[in-house]
């Protein structure tokens, strides 16, 4: 009996999270990433509190996407290293949903804990606490839109040659509304003032992501397979 | 309808031939037209009520920003046309536009950052349409990288399509944002009908729009001859060209 | 039932496919035979679908590939040269996986065919503790639970001692008893009844 695209896809999720969680350690490395950024804008800008507090929704949000170009980069590389990712494309599946399941993996494993931790960097930078909140829900979405749209880039650098920098290249200026409303949600958020705008543009690209760059994905791996 | 000419494009030694007889009459047609558009804009039309003189620069600010999203969108329909019709001559002009698309760009930032010190104060602003022809370049950057990185001509040609036809979200964002968000940069001058400036100011800068198009055609024609020969360059049509 | 016509395939300058055309029929196996770097592995990642030929098509049950990609996947095993395992899970997790998104599995299938390529020992280390001969017998394994009717074999016998090129051989026999086609690139011939075996050289002379 065959197996349905859905049922493809969530072997794949199951897969790529038991294959996680036996390599614990790669996990961390983007999450570490991530606060010694957060830890060096302030050694490198001011120690004033209320100084930091301006600059840090940009800190928190390129951390987080550099963090985010970092994890990106294995996304598919050990799939494709190993001739998995090819089974993926000769399965008789859907090579979207099996895709965006992996993209989802990813982003539990890399963009969420990212988001969860964030607080800790926050904290320090000076921002309130009745702003922790919303600033994690904003970098929960903005990091699954950065995934969505990194795997399209990850996929277009399978064949390349040094694929970790062209992939960074590729990704920053498509990533740029993300971090644009991102920021400014969580500006908004340190101020008190409305968020509901930043928000709900941060979940259209979401959206359009979910729709979109899945089937992008799914050409540009094929085309990286050649 | 009869696609023959459609197809007639797809063959690289047809192309070949077609941009060698053309390139010639695109470009003495855009050196005429910029001739007299420049002389329009820079000693006939009058001066700005507010700016005087320095509101001059639009006539090469305007086209050149007008041109660079053009080319963006042209190379990303050339790539579309390569990937779904398997054509190599789309795919031969999209990478000839690419660079011809990034100078484009570059010479509307520079043009724009001058013209913003006389009118802002400021050489830059991160204002949305700004940001967003940066985006521009670092889009044309990334595709020609990616070109560049991928060994198979093949498979960059694929990869470079997809990439092209992703960046394509970009556009309207450039072109409406003046609209959407309240933006240091000014809003579209309407130029016909219920016009905002005079005819005298207007005909140059509607001279200056073509003579830029014009100015794409012929460089990219001389590019896409450049291109279809070493592409092809183990075909039998070349070594007749060449000797 | 599988027909290549006039397939003419480039890699970058190189003109490596030239007009290649053959026909596979059930119960014969097509060797594809010729030197290093002759395009054996490329034209199987053409028929299979993985490389588009600039000329030419592969039509399965006289239908073109491209047209049904995925329906024509669903029938087809694909073995390249290197098996397609996960380092960090176990031959049987992997072909729980593999199998499991094609359809479903059973443990006892999976058991049955780890059995059947010798496999079973070791089927439940990590497969980056293991040989590359054993991978490939877990790899075949996964062959024969893909329950395919076309199987695409590049250079099948790699690392398997003379026992196991005996067992390909008398895999591909079983294959081509259920009426199966298999279509494998060889360096050396493999042990199969001549009657039904079709050779062809792949690239120029």
């Amino acid at each position: 009996m065959k197996t349905t695209a859905l049922a493809a896809a969530k072997l794949v999720a199951v897969r790529d999270l038991r294959l996680a969680f036996r390599k614990p350690s790669q996990l961390l490395q983007p999450l570490m990433f991530f606060m010694i950024v957060a830890t060096l804008f302030p050694l490198t800008l001011t120690p004033e509190l209320s100084r930091l507090r301006d600059a840090a929704p940009g800190v928190l949000w390129i951390g987080a996407l550099l963090s985010s170009l970092l994890a990106l980069e294995f996304l598919f590389r050990d799939d494709a290293v190993d001739g998995t990712l090819e089974q993926f494309a000769l399965s008789g599946q859907s090579l979207t949903w099996m895709l965006f399941a992996k993209t989802c993996t990813h982003w539990l494993l890399t963009g969420l804990p990212l988001a969860l931790s964030a607080p800790l960097a926050a904290l320090a930078l000076g921002v309130p606490v009745a702003a922790l909140g919303s600033m994690v829900a904003a970098l929960a979405l903005g990091s699954f839109a950065l995934s969505l749209v990194g795997a399209i880039c990850a996929g277009l650098t399978l064949g390349a040659r040094r694929g970790g920098v062209l992939l960074s290249l590729l990704t920053l200026p498509l990533s740029v509304p993300i971090l644009v409303f991102g920021s400014d949600a969580t500006r908004h958020a340190i101020a008190g003032t409305e968020i509901a705008g930043p928000m709900y543009m941060l979940g259209a690209i979401a959206v359009l992501g979910v729709t979109l760059a899945p089937l992008a994905a799914a050409a540009a791996v094929r085309i990286g397979l050649e | 309808m009869n696609w023959t000419w459609f197809h007639r494009f797809g063959s690289a030694p047809y192309m070949y031939g077609f941009a060698q007889r053309w390139a010639p009459w695109f470009g003495g047609a855009a050196v005429l037209l910029m001739v007299i558009a420049l002389y329009g804009g820079l000693v006939l039309a009058p001066l700005d009520y507010q700016q005087k003189d320095a509101y001059r620069i639009v006539y090469v600010h305007a086209p050149s920003a007008t041109l660079s999203l053009a080319i963006y969108t042209t190379m990303a329909i050339a790539a579309a046309v390569g990937l779904i019709w398997r054509m190599k001559v789309a795919h031969a002009a999209a990478a000839a536009s690419a660079p011809i698309g990034a100078w484009f760009t570059v010479a509307t930032l520079i043009t724009g950052s001058l013209w913003g010190k006389p009118m802002w104060g400021t050489y830059w602003a991160w204002d949305p349409r700004l940001t967003s022809e940066l985006i521009l370049l670092f889009l044309y950057l990334g595709y020609m990288g990616l070109r560049a990185a991928i060994e198979d001509p093949q498979k960059a040609d694929k990869a470079s399509a997809v990439l092209a036809i992703v960046g394509v979200v970009n556009i309207p964002i450039i072109k409406y944002s003046v609209n959407w968000w309240n933006s240091l940069h000014q809003p579209a001058t309407r130029l016909l009908g219920e016009a905002d400036m005079v005819w005298s100011m207007v005909w140059p800068l509607l001279m200056m729009f073509v003579a830029f198009m014009l100015f794409y055609g012929a460089v990219l024609l001389i590019r896409l001859r450049a291109e279809l020969l070493r592409r092809e360059r183990g075909a039998s049509w070349v070594r007749e060209v060449l000797s | 039932m599988l027909r290549v016509q006039g397939v003419h395939l480039w890699r970058g300058d190189r003109h490596v496919l030239r007009n290649v055309t053959f026909d596979a029929t059930p119960g014969r196996c097509v060797l594809l035979t010729g030197r290093n770097g002759a395009g054996k592995t490329t034209l199987l990642r053409a028929i299979a679908g993985l490389l588009e030929p600039e000329e030419g098509q592969v039509t399965w049950r006289g239908v073109a590939t491209r047209a049904t990609r995925d329906v024509f996947h669903a029938e087809l095993a694909y073995l390249g040269h290197e098996p397609p395992l996960k380092g960090d899970l176990s031959g049987r997790e992997n072909l729980r996986f593999s199998v499991g998104i094609r359809r479903a599995v059973t443990t006892a299938e999976i058991d049955a065919a780890l059995a059947r390529t010798g496999a079973e020992p070791f089927a439940s280390l990590a497969v980056r503790l293991l040989s590359a001969g054993q991978r490939r017998r877990i790899a075949l394994a996964g062959v024969v639970l893909a329950n395919a009717a076309l199987w695409l074999l590049d250079e099948p016998t790699t690392n398997l001692d003379a026992e196991g090129q005996q067992l390909v051989a008398d895999l591909i026999a079983e294959q081509l008893g259920r009426s199966g086609l298999v279509v494998a690139a060889v360096h050396h011939p493999l042990p199969l009844p001549a009657e039904l075996v079709d050779e062809l050289t792949v690239g120029t002379a």
